[in-house]
């Protein structure tokens, strides 16, 4: 029998994974909600990042503070804070993204009492110099706010190993992606897929261990014929895991994505030429953006072109959270864009996980046929 | 001798404002204007309703506003033709009805007016919403003209220093946009007068929303709706200033003649969030009926909701906070203070909350809104779910009832409404 991954628990649990791993290293937990988080600085002051992907399925308590037209991530995630599901977490930390993040974390400050509350108030926009410089204020402002809320002083060579550690982490996850694209059948798309979240909550050195060496025993594997269908993933987060073994079901590989909760959160590494702060500022100018950000016009359609010929896709696969304005505002120039370069592509807007399964292998199913 | 019919039509009559035809004129012949600028030698910009006007103002480039233009399809019922368009174009139908309205619009020139005139540029300032960005930058692909975007940090508790500095920056890189594409220097003289009509106009129009503290109000929020359009699309002009100044003086006039826009008024309500532009008149009546009228409202007083950080003689300097800390930019705690001082202020018994579909900032966060207005004010409160434009959003048999039962809990005394 195979031993159990070195992220299952991770993945199964992410909260009772972060609560054991506070009592275990009597370290505090600092949960946030998006790639944007500079999680970096909360693992520099000595406490474990935990992205909150939004667990709960049915929506009680959150019903009286959000509309049901709210994004499932928004809705499912305040239903875990008020029904105490995220009481073991010290803080709580709110990139400036979308809108309904943005309104999240009022009702969350004036809803949820345990935990400090932060606001990174990013900039909008990512290209220009004034955007840069108030990108880089505000990263070193959440530093100095975080380091107040836990009592210490984030010190330069825990930042310094902090950037070692992250660039090792990145690295690896951008070389299980290449791995994965290379040579489909080594690794199925669902595990890295878990693998993918699992950065996001595990120790990170535990995780950056981890993957090393799952790395290393992967190199040595068989390479069998590659015959199925090539597919890139588009969106946010996916909340619907089952997506992958339904696509591997009927006939197709996942090769690359652009989620946040994928490509995006080890896209770019922190360069050494400049101060640490001004590093992790500046990747996310360098990384491929969110939609809730702007570069400019045209870049995530143009990225999503060029990842389709990079991996040698056959067609691209949106998965969109019903309710997330900035995607669905891209999803129809970013369509048009694949369109012309003669790229397929389908769209599933998932609402919650109560979707039918039966309909997306139906329609996966299609797609991949006519590919 | 009188019949009671005639008796009926002269009260109502009297009652009508007579500016409404003097604002026709402006908006029809800014629209003209705007329709013509290419033949000027004029450039236009499109810009958002809660965007820095004034520049564009002291460099003679005329603003457009597709808001309004989309406030027009929604009241002209032109809304989900629209919408369905761009559902077709591949646009979720659960995306802004304003946004889908126009981006529909834009290559077909449909709508009341035959379409926009075609942008020289486009000027997006994110202070309403992160919406207005995916938006523009559709916009920007579509009509493939420049796109300056000023980026307002969000205030949950705070203006930061670090905001304050960037926003500053960014109105200079404003000015140097403007500049560029006109061809010509930015004439800071010009920008001074500008500066000091639009304080001018704001106050005017706040004015103007205070008359409704008299009871009973001379207009109604409904009337605000109307009349805001000037305010929005013409701010740091002298025809705003001269309109509201008559407008004011009819307001006081209408006091003074015991005039009041409903007929019997014995309740008074705030309103929160965007009109519901296609149901705008049978909300009226509807309310009326009740003998109550909505006297003040949340979206109409935004647009001089920062006049405390703008100075008249220092405008470009104070327009970085001004733009930054409006109404919609501020946190949900501080929007609460705000609904509670204007149900103080126009000595509301009710507060009437559209939860509207179209948008998320202002409509996310209603619910503690509601909960801390009930809390603290023990005033009955109404929900009402639909959307500014999209009419299939919207269910007129549940709302009668509901606003039914709002007002007969409100006319019992009771606290606590909500269905």
């Amino acid at each position: 029998m195979a031993a159990r991954p070195f992220y299952q628990d991770a993945v199964d649990d992410p909260y009772a994974y972060a609560a054991r791993w506070k009592e275990k290293q009597q370290k505090p937990v600092v949960a946030h909600f998006c790639s944007y988080t500079p999680e970096e600085l909360i693992w520099a002051a000595g406490a474990l990042p935990l992205r909150i992907f939004g667990q709960s399925e049915r929506i009680v308590a959150a019903d009286t503070h959000l509309q049901s037209y709210s994004c499932s991530l928004v809705r499912g995630a305040l239903e875990d804070a008020l029904a105490g599901r995220l009481d073991f977490a010290d803080g709580f930390v709110f990139p400036h993204t979308c809108d309904s993040i943005q309104r999240l974390s009022d009702i969350w400050r004036l809803n949820v009492p345990h935990g400090f509350h932060l606001d990174a108030v990013l900039p909008v926009k990512l290209d220009t110099p004034s955007a840069r410089d108030y990108l880089r204020d505000i990263v070193a402002r959440f530093g100095r706010d975080l380091g107040h809320n836990l009592g210490i002083d984030i010190s330069a060579e825990a930042l310094a190993a902090t950037v070692t550690l992250y660039n090792r982490l990145r690295a690896g996850l951008q070389a299980l992606y290449r791995l994965r694209s290379e040579r489909p059948a080594v690794i199925s798309s669902s595990a890295v897929h878990a693998i993918s979240r699992a950065a996001m909550v595990m120790d990170r050195e535990a995780f950056a261990d981890g993957l090393d060496s799952l790395l290393a025993e992967l190199a040595g594997c068989e390479q069998p014929p590659a015959t199925r269908k090539r597919l890139v993933l588009s969106g946010g987060l996916c909340s619907m895991p089952d997506i992958y073994n339904l696509i591997e079901t009927a006939g197709g590989d996942v090769v690359w994505d652009d989620f946040c909760t994928g490509s995006r959160y080890f896209d770019g590494q922190i360069g050494d030429e400049q101060p640490w702060l001004a590093g992790i500022a500046d990747r996310y100018r360098e990384r491929m953006v969110c939609p809730a950000k702007h570069m400019d016009l045209t870049r995530r359609g143009a990225h999503l072109v060029d990842l389709v010929a990079a991996t040698r896709a056959d067609g691209v696969i949106f998965v969109l959270l019903k309710f997330c304005d900035p995607h669905a505002f891209d999803y129809p120039y970013m369509k048009g864009m694949l369109d012309t370069a003669g790229i397929p592509s389908l769209l599933f807007e998932i609402e919650d996980q109560q979707i039918s399964a039966g309909q997306v292998r139906t329609r996966c199913e299609a797609f991949i046929e006519m590919l | 001798m009188t019949t009671p019919d005639k008796t009926i039509d002269e009260a109502r009559e009297r009652r009508k404002i007579k500016c409404v035809k003097k604002m026709k004129e402006i908006m029809t012949h800014y629209y003209i204007d705007a329709k013509t600028a290419a033949d000027q030698g004029k450039k236009v910009a499109w810009i958002t309703s809660g965007g820095p006007v004034e520049p564009l103002i002291a460099m003679d480039v005329i603003p457009v506003y597709p808001e309004n233009h989309a406030a027009m399809i929604g009241a002209s019922k032109m809304g989900v033709d629209l919408c369905i368009q761009s559902e077709e174009m591949g646009y979720a139908p659960d995306l802004c009805s304003y946004a889908r309205a126009d981006i529909a619009c834009a290559p077909v020139e449909g709508g009341p007016i035959g379409g926009l005139p075609r942008p020289d540029m486009l000027i997006c300032c994110n202070n309403i919403c992160g919406t207005v960005l995916k938006w523009y930058e559709a916009q920007a692909r579509f009509f493939k003209v420049p796109l300056f975007i000023l980026d307002t940090p969000f205030c949950h508790t705070e203006f930061s220093e670090e905001a304050r500095r960037y926003v500053r920056r960014q109105i200079d890189e404003y000015i140097q946009f403007l500049e560029q594409h006109c061809g010509r220097p930015f004439d800071r003289e010009r920008m001074n007068a500008v500066g000091r009509l639009s304080i001018e106009g704001q106050r005017l129009w706040q004015a103007v929303l205070d008359t409704t503290t008299h009871k009973p109000a001379p207009m109604s929020a409904f009337d605000a709706f109307f009349h805001l359009a000037l305010i929005v699309t013409l701010r740091g002009t002298q025809t705003v200033v001269d309109y509201y100044t008559e407008l004011l003086q009819e307001m006081q006039a209408r006091i003074a003649q015991g005039i009041s826009a409903v007929e019997n008024e014995e309740y008074r309500l705030l309103w929160d969030n965007l009109p519901i532009w296609f149901r705008t008149r049978w909300l009226s009546e509807k309310f009326a009926a009740h003998n109550a009228c909505l006297v003040a409202d949340t979206y109409t007083s935004a647009w001089c909701s920062s006049l405390q950080y703008l100075r008249e003689d220092d405008f470009v300097d104070t327009m970085a906070e001004g733009y930054s800390r409006i109404y919609l930019n501020i946190g949900v705690d501080a929007m609460a203070e705000s609904v509670m001082a204007m149900i103080d202020k126009y000595q509301a018994d009710g507060l009437v909350m559209h939860s509207n579909r179209s948008c998320k900032p202002y409509s996310l966060g209603q619910y503690d809104i509601q909960r801390i207005v009930r809390e603290k004010k023990k005033l009955p409160t109404l929900m009402i779910e639909a959307d500014m434009v999209d009419e299939r959003l919207f269910a007129e048999g549940p709302t009668a009832t509901r606003i039914d039962a709002f007002m007969e809990m409100l006319k019992a005394g009771q606290n606590g409404a909500r269905a």
